[in-house]
């Protein structure tokens, strides 16, 4: 089975989230990665994947028309291409949620999202209703379209593989939307999704000055990425892409802390994967408790400066 | 500008959903069922759109079990115009909705189909992405703000580095991500309006739609279970634990 990979880059280096996609479609068959682009950054980029292991070929389509991968521009370009694969991988990422679905209709195919392991080639599993449940799903259509849940699995290694890189042909602009601009957050800290540790604020927190004030210099001390639930995103606390849960971010750091955060359901489906969560909360009966690894009950004005101190 | 709002009938989001003895699915027996909390956002942000004289219609669509009605009749007391009710026996899949959602759209002609980024039962996130590849239309999905000036939508849309804004010609699709509005309560003079808003009933075949599944749940299971934490009584006891997980130096 040819396994076509939508790779996803920032500044010419492959995400993370890619990484993980590549090795769910190495368990299908054969690892073809298509890097669409602009400019010298999809060189890059291209270049990076050729050397990730177990990828076969690099496809790179640069063209300006796929400098902010618009689902429209990038579906007319996969769907021809699909003519030579057997299956379409991309990220469970804003990127990859926009453009599959549209590749998937396109070809007549009813899409598999968010898998979190293979089965077999055609038997996936997939979190339903937040992670409340798992279900183990077969698709019967002859070509596979899927997005993969990074949490599922193993980033592939940045070494060892020697793919040549092919330029394909682009179809270009399709006029059907345009990219206006974008307000994206700088930051020295890991990036959310990959961070290794994460320290993560709720409502409790009480205002943005005092997220900033208590969540950032604990996340200093251990290098770790910042998250926040829903309700201090809502808040105004914390902007959009730090919130973690169901619809947010899907992380599973070696260590979560969850400060002042009580684990809705939907927050709960964003980290429960976590290999170690630590949880601070006033409320000895909060939801968080009951998946927490390591809690503190108490007030986390008090608790965080000293265990920012301490630490 | 007519606006055209799909909406799903599934689990009330407060509800623990709960898995099937026989691992066949998510026990929906005897639940409290509720309109999906996206496509909520997504009709309060078509009424707005009315409210401000953009909008001269706000038409509401379900696919379905019958109960879908009471689904449609939420959305006329929130403040519809009216309704269309498509009953199926099959449980029907993002893919097949978009298909028949594209025949609902050549019959109605809106200029913009708002719909929740995806339904919180199965958490697909794709018929507004299916529906704008059948329909050939711009899609902005995940939107925190929605202008229409003229004949161009501009989203803002949650994106994983921020927020990214696209322009879409008219018409187009926009699926709703959670901060775009809070949706409002039915007043109970609404909801009985409600009950005399035009509704009518279809089904798949009047659209010569195939709804036959792609996909086979094979099993559904519970997660598995976190082994039981403990809790440490000090800032001291924590900051052990902590450095016993090697996490800092």
């Amino acid at each position: 089975m040819s396994v076509l990979v939508l790779v996803e880059q920032l500044d010419g280096r492959v995400k993370d989230a890619t990484l993980a996609t590549l090795t769910a479609a190495a368990k299908l068959g054969d690892v073809v990665a298509l890097v669409a682009g602009s400019g010298d950054a999809a060189v890059q980029a291209a270049d990076a994947v050729s050397k990730v292991a177990g990828v076969s070929k690099v496809l790179l389509a640069n063209d300006p028309a796929y400098a902010n991968l618009l689902a429209e521009n990038v579906a007319a370009l996969v769907v021809p291409l699909m003519a030579d694969h057997d299956a379409f991988l991309a990220n469970a990422t804003s990127i990859g949620k926009n453009v599959a679905p549209r590749v998937a209709a396109l070809l007549d195919v009813m899409q598999v999202s968010d898998i979190v392991a293979v089965e077999s080639a055609d038997t996936f599993v997939r979190p339903i209703y937040a992670g409340n449940a798992v279900a183990t799903v077969q698709s019967s259509d002859a070509k596979k379209v899927i997005t993969v849940r990074a949490t599922g699995f193993e980033k592939a290694a940045t070494e060892g593989g020697s793919a040549s890189v092919e330029p394909v042909t682009a179809p270009g602009d399709q006029g059907k939307s345009r990219f206006v601009g974008a307000e994206t957050q700088e930051s020295a800290r890991p990036e959310l999704t990959s961070a290794a540790v994460i320290v993560s604020g709720g409502r409790a927190l009480g205002s943005e000055e005092q997220f900033h004030a208590l969540i950032e210099p604990l996340a200093d001390k251990l290098g770790a990425a910042i998250g926040a639930s829903r309700a201090a995103v809502d808040a105004g606390f914390a902007p959009n892409d730090y919130q973690v849960g169901q619809t947010g971010k899907i992380v599973a750091p070696d260590v979560y802390v969850a400060v002042g955060i009580s684990g809705a359901i939907q927050h709960l489906a964003g980290m429960k994967d976590s290999k170690t969560i630590i949880a601070i909360n006033k409320d000895e009966d909060a939801p968080i408790f009951q998946v927490a690894d390591v809690g503190l009950v108490g007030d986390l004005f008090q608790i965080l400066p000293e265990l920012t101190e301490k630490l | 500008m007519k606006l055209l709002v799909p909406v799903k009938r599934v689990l009330d989001y407060n509800v623990k959903p709960r898995v099937k003895a026989d691992g066949s699915g998510v026990d929906l027996a005897n639940v409290k069922m509720s309109m999906n909390p996206f496509d909520e956002i997504a009709v309060e942000e078509a009424i707005r759109l009315k409210e401000k004289g953009v909008a001269t219609e706000v038409v509401v669509v379900s696919i379905g079990e019958p109960k879908a009605q009471d689904t449609l009749r939420t959305a006329l007391a929130m403040g519809a115009d009216r309704a269309i009710l498509i009953t199926s026996d099959v449980r029907p899949e993002p893919l097949g909705v978009a298909k028949l959602l594209a025949k609902v759209v050549e019959e109605e002609q809106p200029q913009l189909v708002i719909l929740g980024k995806q339904a919180i039962d199965d958490d697909n996130n794709q018929t507004g992405q299916m529906l704008a590849a059948l329909l050939g239309w711009g899609q902005g999905t995940f939107a925190s703000k929605l202008e229409v000036a003229g004949d161009t939508a501009n989203v803002t849309r949650e994106v994983d580095g921020g927020l990214e804004t696209v322009a879409l010609p008219l018409p187009a699709i926009v699926t709703t991500d959670l901060r775009l509005n809070e949706p409002r309560y039915a007043s109970l003079p609404n909801i009985m309006k409600a009950k005399s808003k035009p509704l009518a009933q279809k089904t798949p075949a009047d659209y010569g739609v195939d709804l036959s599944p792609r996909i086979s749940v094979l099993k559904v299971e519970e997660p598995a279970k976190r082994a039981a934490g403990v809790k440490v009584d000090s800032v001291d006891a924590l900051v052990d634990k902590i450095k016993s997980l090697g996490v800092i130096a």
